[in-house]
């Protein structure tokens, strides 16, 4: 792991650029959840000096395959099942806890993230491991399965802060009361920065599926918006911006630049009609598609543009009754869970 | 016919995070190297056979919710693809062999253009 190939992202953490494609949401939950936050802290523990039988009974009662060993407040070792099997084998189940216990101790922190964990577990082919907290004290036990529960429960929580985020936007146009209620949203398109094509589109979809449009709708303004978006990276002079305005029953969305300008409106529009340079088209743009395609896929889209000044796409969408924002959520809403 | 069979069928290689993919049935295919006829023609849950492989198709399937791109001809796929298509939730399939052949297996498997 080189320095020059690490990249700092995802809270601060470093991650190298071999391993960031291969990044899921799993793997950044188990460096961002620490051991403390899945550990189970409720322990079942041994004394050095209780016999193998009674740990028999012990693991068997609690249904568990393991516990610390404790003289005392001192963590002295894990007596694990195989450690029992191994009693069971040798017919010693009458000798101490110490004699078959493990005493090498591989602890882990409480504060370093499951990662940690999970190295250590694979490294040292253990499967639990005794947690201490910065004074070397005993604070819980983590096993894989606390692991498995620890992320399942963190990905349920992501799942449902999202459906709260979207419950509430979709709130929004009832809450604020007003004659004529407009979100807008600016984008700012760099020139030729393709790298960053399709990010606004993809923003402005999500904001719309939060703000309760349907698939339908927010897939619509996704298209224009990308086809717009990619307008203004490549065939502008400084780039340009994109606003959408959403209301309750109309999303306006407006590209507008400094220029060139368009000779031909009329041409500009024509299917297959493009100017896109080789390089461009080489990467599968230029089709001239792009205003033919906003032009289907929106209700009404005007074009104006002056050569050596800028062009403006001003592309609008209509919300049907049973599509608006706001007021179509409210009727689910009284019809199914109440909200106040 | 799920994406795992399409898969096993074709021998793609998936280049994104596993999933299961017996889960996933791809409804339509369509086939092009320009991104803008993709946006007007490829249909939702349908497979993408294209040679392009830069950024911008994982836009694409993300924006038309698209089942799977399948990359032909082995065409280079940068790191940086690969981790937005798995930010996307976008599946990307690569195979060696030509967009031509690829439609031709899906077209033998059922597959339709919508």
């Amino acid at each position: 792991m080189s320095s020059d190939q690490e990249l700092y992202g995802r809270r601060g953490r470093v991650v190298t650029d071999m391993d960031a494609k291969d990044i899921t949401r799993v793997e950044e939950l188990a460096y961002d959840l620490k051991i403390q936050e899945v550990m189970t802290r409720d322990l079942v523990v041994a004394s050095p000096t209780m016999k193998m039988r009674e740990m028999l009974e012990l693991l068997r009662n609690r249904r568990i395959s393991g516990a610390p060993v404790l003289a005392g407040d001192k963590l002295v070792g894990i007596l694990s099942l195989e450690d029992l099997v191994r009693a069971m084998s040798a017919n010693d189940l009458d000798a101490d806890v110490d004699k078959y216990m493990a005493k090498v101790l591989i602890t882990v922190n409480g504060y370093e993230s499951l990662v940690r964990a999970l190295e250590t577990f694979t490294r040292f082919k253990v499967g639990r491991l005794p947690v201490t907290d910065e004074h070397g004290k005993l604070i819980g036990m983590i096993t894989k399965g606390d692991i498995t529960r620890g992320i399942l429960l963190a990905i349920q929580k992501d799942y449902q802060e999202e459906e709260v985020r979207r419950y509430r936007a979709s709130h929004l146009f009832e809450d604020i009361v007003s004659d004529r209620t407009t979100i807008v949203m600016r984008y700012n398109i760099k020139k030729d920065n393709f790298l960053l094509g399709g990010n606004a589109s993809s923003n402005i979809k999500r904001a719309l599926v939060r703000l309760g449009a349907t698939p339908q709708i927010a897939r619509r303004c996704g298209i224009a918006i990308y086809e717009a978006e990619m307008n203004l990276i490549i065939h502008t002079t400084h780039g340009g911006r994109i606003k959408v305005e959403i209301e309750p029953q109309q999303i306006i969305m407006t590209a507008s630049d400094d220029g060139p300008g368009i000779e031909n409106v009329d041409l500009a529009v024509q299917p297959g009609y493009s100017t896109a340079t080789n390089e461009v088209r080489e990467m599968g743009f230029g089709a001239g598609m792009g205003l033919f395609n906003i032009k289907r896929i929106v209700d009404r889209m005007e074009l104006t543009s002056t050569l050596g000044q800028g062009t403006r796409l001003r592309m609008i969408i209509f919300l049907e009754r049973n599509e608006s924002l706001g007021e179509a959520t409210a009727d689910q809403t009284s019809q199914g869970e109440s909200a106040e | 016919m799920n994406l795992q069979t399409i898969m096993d069928e074709l021998g793609l290689t998936c280049l994104t995070q596993g999933r299961n993919f017996t889960t996933i049935t791809p409804t339509s295919g369509y086939a092009s190297d320009l991104l803008s006829c993709v946006m007007a023609g490829a249909k939702s849950d349908g497979l993408w056979v294209t040679l392009q492989a830069h950024l911008n198709i994982i836009a694409i399937a993300a924006l038309l919710e698209l089942s799977a791109i399948i990359i032909t001809e082995n065409a280079q796929v940068e790191p940086a693809v690969v981790q937005k298509a798995n930010e996307q939730g976008v599946t990307l399939l690569a195979t060696p062999l030509s967009t031509f052949e690829v439609v031709g297996k899906l077209w033998a498997l059922g597959l339709r253009a919508d």
